[in-house]
């Protein structure tokens, strides 16, 4: 084997499915003095990869994952290890079944072939499952099993056969050195190992189970926890023996009891999700030679299985309890799991030191693909951004969070899960100054980065009267769900006098010092170089042209900007504009998060209690929309910004920490005889919103969209130059292949009679529920839906095929395997509730 | 009829790196977890083809915390069909003190209506390694005893027991009763079948306390041996190593020559 050499451009530790990936992608790119190692021997060191189960299931609700998975399933198949089954999802229950309606939406919405069937089809398939046990299935025919130690191996040996790679297995990292860098952001320098040290550039750590160790060497944190997965292999089972290869019977996973039966050659393997969270941490996985089988098959825990191995059983009682067939293998494999369920991809806050991990075999050669173009280009052809480790807040990067947050979410893996649904663990992490109050009023909290924030509130439930109809009840549970009717009162008190809104969870941070306003130049697309006082709403791009962020941008002073963005993606956007500061230069970024409130106030009343707290002119003239500036509001010094996420005339009050509770009761107060309420987030990200078309990151907007198919293109653009200007030019030269639409429900009864209203997710298809297909070959699906009250209707935004963007084309909405007739509203950024936005004025 | 008593103990997982607790009076399952020794699977699988051929229940007993029932429900998923637990401190017993506790137990489920004719244990225990127990019980019942043997079969009232012993392969008559410990390898002990886990989990087990206080082990503490110098040679690379490979299997005996 080779000597560590003491050099290379760029070191992956690790190699499990994702090292492996990667250094075949890396070289492929062209990067050149490639050294990959592991403390293990290979072709298996040890790790996860060693021992998955290595069945691939492609439909996922998110996208990203989703089109991580399909990727990496077509790498698989190129390298002639995927072995396609089939798989089934079987429901034992009416909730189960209404579950799988739903994963037909996103396989629609994916283009993922896949059908709801009967027990006797699966039967068939499957001739010794107990038919009487479920009541329907999910059929995904692309199910396969893949060879991901095979895998593993072609991959490095494509990426050793290109020259630039150095392979050496059997040396532990023992050290990552760092060195101070510009503004205080440190560099990798070194990896130290038990072979001797690397001098290198760029390091990678896709170590699974093991990187948060590793992180901890560099001093960052890597927010994943090894936590266990437990399985068995029962066999020789004569009705798998007779048939040839490794498998050719679909996998079942069995939704409710959180089990899967994949048939292994002559054995069946039983898999459970159903067990209580088991958890290490890293120091305390064993070395290779503590360990039995290898560090990740952890000592089988028989008692946390059983109750599980009765359900299999009642499954398939003759081949589980066919003679001779034994429980020949057993173990707790350990696998990564992450506070949110997503991978931690991308470049860590030492620059240079970049990390791949929680990343499961059906993922791993797309993230290996993804996170080389990334490490190459700046950006990937897949959206990660849900996976990047830029997101995580101070709060989540604790490993008690990690593990309160999966002790929670690991029964949840075969789960229902609401798309609204809130986490019960370790909450309470960031409390408004305005908490208090909040609880006195009823507020309904839900969480976004680690603020709890008022989703509606229960006092206002008196308003539900007075709106009746209007507030656009559900009827169905699921419907409603993570939901309240007093949100569409609430919306409706705004629009007719005035809402107080907490926006204490706004990632705020001011970029200050001579190269400022090149620094916001260069990151946003808008004009930034305008006069002090003005506020500017702006797209953020990638070098090739998609989103980063949508975000505002003040100017307070000729050397001083301050940039306000939401709070889950607002770690992200403060690394992407640190990452834009000159190495060089007295320019520098302020985090302000903690130390400044936003509270917002809105509707047609809010200048009028505005102006009863302070004797600054807040009049059009006197307080232009898009500007801001420093008022006197009830006592306090208020930094006001006149700009709306709703739709109606009102500010952005950014004010101290400490202030922010008495201004809030001030405006509460003065607000009363107005008309005045607290008014929610559901008002603010979803109601408002929607009403006007506006945008969401994450939702409308990521780095797979661009500013054309969003509809949010100017008539100019601007002279100076910014990331992604040559790609928004040439996309502003060419037609969109796709069209951000806006669509309204035009009937919500169901077969049933029970009347529906869709939250998310869910594919746009003909009237008569033909596919649709977009110049990228997607399929439109939901980006956002929600309650349009003032309008009356439930809207929906979808980036339609260019020839469907036609306002007034019929078209249909899939929830839960009926349709819905929807009509085309809008065609671009226009709104539907006050197109010339008068209100706003 | 013959019902047979195996006897097993909890014991760290010793097929990779033994690491000793703390106090180096036991080893630490932490990274291996737990089970019974080679030599008592060997047994229990004994026990249940002799109770199996004879239309007898084999059970199973262990001197153990309460994690032990882990190894009394793993021995009846293979075909044990009762098990006494004495919970205890195995830690704190010595081999006379464990001697003395099986005999109480054989004692008291004669008088119960349902002796045991045979008491089958392993050689000796994974961890502590004492080599004592089998022989004290059979002191203790004043019952015939023959140790280290790998094959026992039961007919007419009499056991047949055999193994390797220093000058080649013996064999054994007893008289029943008897105490008999196994060396592995005669039987290639079975692994659970699901209806059998399943059926273990319902079995109740005979729940009971030491009869006596232990004298304990007298032990100071464990040490582990220095770790065995390890010298690696190369057989060669490539299709060239192969006759060199087929050699050495040969002479290890994983190949007939």
């Amino acid at each position: 084997m080779a000597d560590v050499p003491t050099t290379a451009r760029v070191v992956v530790i690790g190699a499990g499915i994702v090292g492996n990936s990667l250094v075949h992608h890396l070289t492929r790119l062209g990067w050149t003095d490639v050294v990959q190692i592991d403390k293990g021997p290979l072709p298996n060191p040890g790790g996860s990869t060693g021992h998955a189960s290595n069945f691939i299931f492609t439909v996922d609700h998110s996208r990203e994952i989703t089109d991580l998975t399909l990727d990496s399933v077509a790498q698989y198949k190129e390298m002639g290890v995927f072995t396609q089954s089939g798989g089934f999802e079987i429901a034992r229950t009416e909730e189960r079944m209404e579950e799988l309606r739903r994963r037909m939406s996103s396989a629609r919405a994916w283009g993922i072939e896949a059908e709801l069937v009967s027990p006797s089809f699966v039967k068939e398939k499957v001739p010794f499952i107990e038919e009487d046990q479920f009541i329907g299935a999910f059929w995904t025919p692309g199910v396969g099993v893949v060879d991901s130690l095979r895998a593993g191996t072609i991959m490095r040996e494509r990426a050793l056969a290109t020259g630039e790679l150095t392979v050496v297995p059997t040396v532990e990292v023992t050290g990552l050195d760092t060195t101070e860098g510009p503004h205080g952001r440190r560099r990798i320098t070194r990896v130290r190992t038990t072979g001797g040290d690397i001098e290198a550039d760029v390091v990678v750590i896709a170590a699974g189970v093991w990187s948060p160790k590793l992180g901890d060497m560099a001093g960052i944190s890597i927010p994943l926890t090894p936590a266990v997965h437990q399985m068995i292999s029962v066999g020789p089972c004569p009705q798998l023996a007779e048939r040839e290869g490794e498998i050719s019977f679909p996998i079942v996973r069995d939704m409710d009891t959180f089990c899967y039966e994949r048939q292994h050659g002559a054995d069946m393997e039983v898999g459970s999700y159903a067990h209580r969270a088991i958890l290490h941490e890293p120091e305390d996985i064993p070395s290779i030679e503590q360990a039995k089988l290898s560090p990740t098959e952890m000592p089988f825990t028989s008692d946390d299985f059983d109750p599980q191995l009765e359900q299999a059983y009642e499954l398939m009682p003759e081949l589980l309890g066919a003679e001779g067939a034994e429980m020949r293998y057993a173990i707790n494999g350990l696998l990564s799991l992450t506070c949110d369920g997503n991978p931690i991809l991308g470049e860590s806050d030492v620059a240079g030191l970049w990390t791949a991990a929680a990343v499961w075999i059906k993922e791993g050669p797309g993230v290996g693909r993804a996170v080389a173009e990334w490490m190459t280009d700046g950006h990937s052809e897949i959206d990660l951004h849900h996976s990047d480790i830029a997101r995580f807040h101070d709060h989540q990067k604790r490993r008690e969070h990690t593990r309160l947050r999966t002790t929670e979410s690991f029964i949840k893996t075969y789960g229902i899960v609401h798309p609204g649904e809130q986490y019960e663990s370790d909450r309470d992490q960031r409390l408004s100054p305005m908490h208090d109050s909040q609880e006195k009023l009823g507020a309904v909290f839900f969480e976004t980065a680690g603020w709890e924030r008022p989703f509606w509130y229960e006092t206002n439930a008196s308003l539900l009267e007075a709106y009746g109809d209007a507030v656009m009840p559900r009827e169905h549970e699921w419907d409603s769900r993570w939901w309240s009717p007093i949100i569409n009162a609430e919306h409706l008190r705004m629009r007719e006098a005035a809402a107080v809104i907490d926006l204490s969870a706004f990632c705020i941070f001011d970029i200050v010092g001579p190269e400022a306003l090149d620094v916001v130049q260069t990151t946003c697309v808008a004009q930034c170089d305008v006069a002090v006082g003005k506020v500017v709403y702006t797209p953020v791009l990638d070098a090739k042209g998609g989103f980063r962020s949508d975000l505002t941008v003040m100017r307070l002073g000729e050397d001083h900007f301050r940039v306000v963005t939401g709070g889950a993606h607002g770690m992200a956007d403060r690394a992407w504009f640190a990452g834009h500061l000159p190495e060089a230069g007295a320019t520098t970024l302020t985090d302000l998060t903690d130390d400044v409130s936003t509270i917002g106030i809105w509707g047609p009343r809010a200048r009028d209690i505005v102006s009863s707290l302070t004797a600054d002119d807040v009049s059009d003239a006197g307080f232009g929309f898009l500007t801001c500036r420093e008022i006197d509001l009830a006592g306090t010094s208020v930094l006001a910004s006149r700009i709306s996420y709703v739709g109606e005339l009102g500010w952005e009050l950014y004010v101290p920490m400490e202030h922010a509770a008495g201004l809030w009761e001030a405006l509460l107060e003065a607000g009363a005889p107005h008309g005045a309420v607290p008014a929610g987030i559901g008002v603010y990200g979803t109601t408002g919103r929607i009403e006007k078309g506006y945008r969401a990151y994450g939702a409308e907007l990521d780095s797979e969209r661009t500013i054309v198919e969003a509809g949010m293109q100017r008539p100019k653009v601007k002279a100076a130059d910014f990331v992604g200007k040559e790609a928004y030019l040439a996309q502003r030269e060419e037609a969109p292949r796709a069209v951000l639409c806006t669509l309204t429900v035009d009937d919500h009864t169901s077969a049933s009679g029970t009347k529906r209203y869709m939250l998310g997710g869910e594919p746009i298809l003909t009237r008569d529920g033909g596919t649709l297909t977009d110049g990228h070959g997607h399929h439109p699906y939901v980006t956002s839906a929600g309650s349009a009250p003032s309008l009356g209707k439930h809207v929906l935004l979808a980036y339609l095929p260019p020839d469907e963007a036609v306002i007034g084309n019929q078209l249909a909405v899939s929830y839960m395997e009926e349709l819905y007739p929807v009509t085309v509203g809008s065609i671009d950024a226009t709104p539907l509730l006050d197109p010339t936005n008068e209100r706003i004025r | 009829m013959v019902d047979p008593l195996v006897c097993v103990k909890r014991v760290v997982d010793a097929t990779s790196e033994v690491v000793l607790t703390d106090d180096e009076q036991g080893v630490d399952g932490r990274y291996a977890g737990f089970t019974t020794s080679a030599h008592e699977e060997c047994a229990v699988e004994l026990a249940v083809r002799i109770a199996a051929d004879a239309g007898g229940t084999a059970t199973v007993m262990t001197l153990g915390d309460d994690d032990a029932v882990e190894q009394l429900r793993a021995a009846l998923a293979v075909g044990c069909a009762a098990a006494t637990h004495v919970v205890a401190d195995a830690q704190a017993f010595g081999p006379a003190d464990v001697a003395r506790e099986i005999a109480a137990v054989v004692r008291d489920h004669e008088a119960a209506g349902t002796p045991h004719e045979l008491v089958l244990l392993g050689n000796d225990a994974a961890d502590t390694g004492d080599f004592q127990v089998g022989i004290r019980l059979a002191y203790e019942l004043g019952w015939p005893v023959v140790n280290g043997v790998s094959t026992v079969t039961v007919a007419d009232g009499e056991v047949t027991a055999s193994g390797s012993g220093p000058d080649g392969h013996e064999t054994f008559r007893l008289p029943l009763p008897a105490v008999v410990t196994v060396l592995e390898g005669g039987v290639e002990p079975r692994y659970p079948s699901v209806p059998g886990r399943m059926k273990a989990k319902k079995v109740p087990i005979e729940e009971r306390r030491p009869t006596a206080d232990p004298v304990g082990p007298s032990r100071v503490r464990l040490v582990l041996p220095p770790p065995s110098p390890s010298t690696v040679q190369v057989l060669g690379t490539g299709p060239e190593a192969a006759p060199a490979v087929v050699d050495l299997f040969e002479q290890l005996g994983v190949l007939a020559r």
